[in-house]
């Protein structure tokens, strides 16, 4: 017999602080007299007195069994739990005790109170204990005398910032999100290319803050940025300012609370802030990606902290990902290699060839006036942008096609030397008036739709090496 | 209700294999010294010049280059540098 196995016969299960259970008490007590029951107690072992209550105030018996309510009533036979009853309701009591005239005295119906055992300050507490087994990270264990948050940070294991202590309790409820294996090999993560389970992820997202239903996102752009195209490797090792940046799209991401509307780059949601984070968090901890050790940037950005946003809901476009071969309506983890965004202003363009010619203007700027086809970038059209072109019918294909023609710059601009600037192409003097190169190479530039309604705005997020040599932006469905 | 006063371990828990170094060279005369251009600007101009160098001292030297600096260095190419070669060196540039 399982320690846990509950006794054949008539078991009930009570708290004191409940006034359903103190009402039922005398019934109990006749019970245990007339036909016997086994009473489990929650929070007072002395209760209800005359039943010689089992303790059941470590609530083991009470989670291993689903209760849920309190009083409940069960049928137990020698398979297990036959019938179960709960809350007070004579009549049902009498039928099922077999105790034709119990209760007499009481209510005809009152309702039960939730159980202990299903309480938030114990639920993840008895999960982790009752699914233990299910975890297999080292234990790191703290002194009563040292400070939680400070041997965290002795430990080298944050990003400057203080983490939620991802306790076992913390990390079963965060493996809750997912349906996926704890053990199941997530990625490979450079730099060191050590294999990540559902479990370290797990412990990572729960650290950076995130919720259980935000895993299955931070799992799919963990996948996204560990494959050789994104090369995480590289992005980390760079010396240029950039980091994954993540566009979530689908349903999943209105379901978890994501932002994609005002301040949609900035502070404030929980989601956009904790789940570039756990991914970040996974790099440092699992991939051994530090800053000063691989991790070789002059500059940096505040992004690398986390840099993760959804689109806005009204956009006039398809979503990113499924401009990018998604399924439609799927949910997605786009993963670009981006630097921090920079603002595009113009409050005076109500049609779209005037808005193209101040992008395409503001995109020459990127990394350097007269660096050409290397870099790749991400376009954010906010609210107000993005409704000329609504009004003017322009779909994606439009727009990136009169982009395209308003980015190509003169072999004369992009000449090592010109304008004063040593920076730039090596083109022979000769041959310069005859070429020219778009400042961002054919599919290199990604529209996304987002941020607040009020601005005529957009914002460009530059790109790092595009192609092969690089970094290409990698799409990855969310499953449960 | 617990105390508990542990947490799990956030970090990649498998032990890295310790390799030894290979022996330091006694001398470069006779041996076959690679030289990796990782494809950063200017790359080769440097290792051109130490090429030059590695001749006078009588080093026999072969030339690798990395498709791209920001991978690392194809499997195929690190094992033809480490069957053909008695000493690397990998240049970076700018």
């Amino acid at each position: 017999m399982d320690a846990l196995d509950l006794p054949v016969g008539l078991v009930a299960f009570v708290k004191r602080d409940c006034p359903t259970c103190e009402t039922v008490a005398p019934v109990l007590v006749r019970l245990a007299a007339e036909v016997g029951i086994t009473v489990y107690s929650q929070d007072d072992v002395s209760f209800p007195q005359g039943t010689d209550p089992v303790d059941d105030t470590a609530l083991d018996f009470s989670f291993h069994h689903g209760i849920e309510i309190v009083p409940t009533l069960l049928e137990v036979g020698e398979s297990g739990v036959l019938r179960r009853l709960e809350g007070w309701q004579r009549e049902e009591w009498r039928v099922f005790t077999g105790v034709a005239d119990i209760g007499a005295e009481l209510p005809d119906w009152r309702p039960g109170c939730g159980s202990l055992s299903v309480d938030p300050m114990h639920e993840p507490e008895l999960r982790r204990r009752h699914s233990g087994s299910k975890l297999h990270a080292r234990r790191i264990e703290i002194a009563s005398a040292e400070d939680e948050m400070e041997a965290i940070f002795a430990r080298g294991i944050t990003d400057g910032l203080p983490v939620v202590p991802p306790t076992e309790a913390r990390v079963a409820a965060m493996l809750e999100g997912t349906e996926r294996a704890p053990d199941e090999v997530v990625a490979i993560v450079p730099p060191d290319l050590a294999p990540v389970s559902v479990e370290k992820v797990a412990i990572n997202a729960v650290m950076a803050g995130c919720r259980p239903e935000y895993l299955p996102v931070v799992l799919a752009a963990v996948e996204a940025i560990c494959t050789d195209e994104f090369n995480m490797h590289g992005v980390l090792a760079t010396t240029m300012p950039v980091a994954p940046v993540f566009v979530v799209g689908g349903p999943i991401a209105a379901r978890i609370g994501m932002n994609g509307g005002p301040n949609v780059f900035g502070q404030g949601n929980r989601a956009n802030s904790t789940i570039g984070r756990a991914v970040q968090l996974v790099v440092r901890n699992i991939g051994g990606g530090r800053p000063g050790e691989v991790d070789r940037a002059t500059f940096g950005q505040p992004g690398k902290l986390s840099f993760c946003f959804t689109e806005g809901e009204d956009s006039p476009w398809e979503p990113l990902a499924e401009s990018l071969g998604a399924t439609p309506g799927a949910d997605t983890v786009t993963a670009f290699c981006g630097e921090a965004p920079r603002s595009v202003v113009d409050q005076l363009a109500r049609d779209p060839d005037a808005l193209v010619a101040t992008y395409a203007a503001c995109l020459r700027t990127m990394h350097h006036p007269k660096l050409a086809v290397g870099f790749d970038a991400m376009l954010a059209i906010g609210p107000e942008h993005g409704r000329v072109f609504r009004a003017a019918g322009w779909d994606r294909a439009r727009l990136l096609e009169e982009l395209s023609a308003a980015s190509m710059i003169p072999g004369t601009e992009l000449m090592r030397g010109a304008d004063g600037m040593a920076e730039g192409f090596p083109i022979p003097a000769a041959q310069a008036g005859e070429l020219q190169l778009p400042k961002i190479r054919p599919g290199g530039l990604h529209i996304v739709y987002c941020g607040g309604g009020a601005g005529l705005f957009a914002a460009i997020i530059g790109g790092w090496l595009s192609g092969d040599a690089g970094s290409v932006p990698v799409v990855r469905e969310i499953r449960p | 209700m617990s105390n508990d006063r542990s947490f799990l371990d956030p970090r990649n828990e498998a032990v890295p294999i310790e390799r030894p170094r290979a022996a330091k060279l006694a001398g470069l005369r006779g041996r076959k010294v690679g030289l990796l251009d990782i494809s950063k600007p200017r790359g080769n101009i440097f290792l051109g010049r130490l090429e030059e160098r590695l001749r006078e001292e009588g080093a026999e030297v072969l030339r690798y280059r990395k498709p791209t600096f920001a991978k690392v260095a194809p499997v195929d190419l690190r094992h033809e540098i480490a069957v053909q070669c008695d000493a690397v060196v990998e240049a970076l540039a700018d």
